[in-house]
């Protein structure tokens, strides 16, 4: 009795806590949906009466936003392969080689994933700027292609959980460092490849700041920008915020839910150093 | 890797050649790294260090003034104070909330329930979403006239205020909606919670402990060590937030949520004084620093560790 008790608590607590958070979602899709005037009612309803879906388009077409979705496709996809290359490059020279300073160089890897975003981004805002990378989308590409701390530490963790027996067989076979590193390296940690692609597109396609900071021209924006565009140029046009917000929300739903698994592995795995 | 080489190897100039390039090759494979580490850390750490003693506009001439930027900021400039005092703020509510609603979700699905995979799914969703999505979707939630918000606390009785245009209650909207993405921190604390050995619990009650006595001598002292590091990720988190603020309220009302992350990125991006802003941050930094630092060393005296105990018997 008291167990049957305990269960309907928590359900409806599971239950209430998932409306709850929720809610801001069916919100935003359903305002989305709305004619303008009834965006404007009171007391405001939750469905619309008739459901406009042409909001949607013309929302897309109130900005450039094909542009925009061709400058987030380029700065992801090329991010992202960047860091895969170079983070697994570097990954397997911590992980499977000896050498002088390599636990120190080690703990400075680690240590920078502490150092705030704000102290380094003046500096390179300057350096990006000497280079001529300003206003170009090449200040958030290249960058990643030399590794990330983060994706590096999570594939050095994994690569030192394969038995050494392995390249030590290949080397026999005449196979050289490199060959052993893309030919039998590559495809066992391919899983924790899948998982940064995932994280860092993720980041890339969410990221505000990045280009809020390096970009000006707005043929150069991004998605991200040109959404927080919108409230500065149609200041009351709500529905299509919304639109454009769902839109945009789309890619990182359905990379989530597709690897919803490999996320939250991924995720836990970082707390077990 | 000697067992395949003769003994009179060490004579031969095509091992000797071998020996020297073996020793490179695990500096060409971290050589990425290293070369994105001084170009895009490094580099750019010290510069900012050492352009914090200048004054230094992104055209115009640079001129050496030692701390005079530094003795400004805290002498001279209520923005600093202001902005300081908003940020600790917001992390004195935000951090402690964040912690306690993770973990009370992860606890939640950590019970063996039915469909908690889909349960925790909806609690990580807006975990993956942009920071500007989620500030634009808040903001006709918040809205004050009308806003689904304000017509659900009016269903109860309760006037709301008009969130974001109000600076006693901007800052409490921002802890709100920051609260909403704590998804990771929850998939944490679930995978803490999951490696706490079950016997332990048995053993308990086979003492007859209580649910209460279980939770605060079992499962609280075990999950310290993710608490210690939910603790820290949230509050470099906390004194970083700024999409929210610039895409939410734009420090508005009245910079009753200018936090010191967006004092420091309009010094920078929209006065352009890059000396100034390079203190500012450092500043940041050295904070952030010391709270870390001070977390680490109060852990010893609340963070639990399974082997310290062994050694203890």
């Amino acid at each position: 009795m008291q167990k049957g008790l305990h269960k309907f608590f928590v359900y409806t607590l599971l239950i209430l806590l998932s409306i709850l958070f929720l809610a801001p979602f069916i919100w935003m899709v359903t305002t989305a949906l709305k004619a303008p005037d009834e965006l404007y009612q009171y007391p405001p309803k939750l469905l619309p009466s008739t459901w406009h879906f042409e909001n949607f388009l013309n929302a897309w077409n109130s900005q450039p936003f094909n542009l925009y979705l061709v400058n987030s496709l380029i700065v992801t996809v090329l991010t992202t392969i960047g860091q895969i290359i170079s983070s697994t490059l570097v990954a397997y020279g911590f992980a499977r080689f000896k050498f002088k300073g390599r636990d120190f160089l080690f703990i400075i890897l680690l240590a920078t994933m502490m150092i705030p975003w704000d102290v380094t981004m003046i500096p390179q805002y300057m350096a990006f700027n000497m280079f001529g990378w300003i206003n170009s989308l090449k200040a958030l590409i290249i960058p990643s292609w030399f590794g990330s701390a983060f994706y590096i530490f999570l594939l050095r963790q994994f690569i030192m959980s394969i038995p050494k027996e392995l390249d030590e067989a290949a080397r026999m076979d005449g196979a050289n460092v490199f060959q052993i590193y893309y030919k039998i390296y590559l495809p066992l940690v391919w899983p924790v490849i899948v998982l940064i692609a995932v994280f860092n597109i993720l980041g890339t396609w969410n990221d505000y700041l990045g280009p809020l900071i390096f970009l000006n021209d707005q043929s150069k924006y991004t998605l991200t920008l040109g959404l927080a565009q919108f409230k500065g140029v149609h200041d009351v046009d709500t529905n299509g915020i919304m639109a454009v917000t769902f839109l945009i929300s789309i890619v990182p739903l359905i990379l989530f839910f597709l690897a919803q698994k490999k996320i939250v592995e991924g995720v836990q795995s970082t707390s077990l150093k | 890797m000697k067992t395949d080489v003769g003994v009179n190897a060490e004579y031969n100039p095509v091992y000797q050649k071998k020996k020297k390039w073996n020793k490179i090759v695990p500096y060409l494979f971290i050589s990425p790294w290293i070369i994105g580490f001084i170009v895009f850390t490094l580099g750019p750490l010290l510069f900012s260090f050492i352009i914090s003693f200048f004054n230094w506009p992104i055209v115009g001439e640079k001129k050496f003034i030692g701390l005079t930027n530094y003795i400004t900021m805290f002498t001279d400039d209520p923005l600093f104070w202001s902005s300081l005092w908003i940020t600790l703020k917001f992390a004195l509510f935000f951090v402690p909330l964040n912690i306690i609603l993770a973990l009370l979700l992860a606890m939640l699905l950590n019970q063996k329930v039915k469909g908690s995979s889909w349960f925790r799914t909806f609690f990580y969703v807006p975990s993956v979403i942009s920071g500007v999505a989620l500030a634009m979707i808040w903001g006709t939630v918040y809205d004050g006239e009308y806003g689904i918000l304000n017509y659900l606390l009016s269903l109860i009785g309760i006037e709301g205020p008009n969130w974001l245009n109000d600076t006693s209650w901007a800052l409490v909207a921002m802890v709100i909606a920051s609260l909403w993405g704590q998804g990771t921190m929850m998939l944490i604390f679930l995978s803490g919670l999951k490696n706490i050995p079950q016997d332990l619990y048995e053993a308990a009650e086979i003492d007859g402990a209580g649910k209460i006595y279980k939770f605060f001598k079992i499962t609280v002292p075990l999950l310290t060590p993710t608490i210690l590091f939910n603790l820290i990720m949230t509050i470099i988190g906390a004194f970083q937030t700024l999409t929210l603020a610039l895409v939410l309220t734009g420090g508005g009302p009245l910079q009753s949520t200018y936090f010191y992350a967006m004092y420091v990125y309009e010094n920078a991006f929209k006065y352009f004084k890059m000396g100034y802003s390079s203190a500012n941050a450092w500043v940041m930094f050295i904070i952030i620093l010391s709270l870390t630092m001070l977390v680490f060393k109060s852990s010893s005296v609340w963070v639990y560790y399974e082997n310290e105990v062994k050694n203890d018997k």
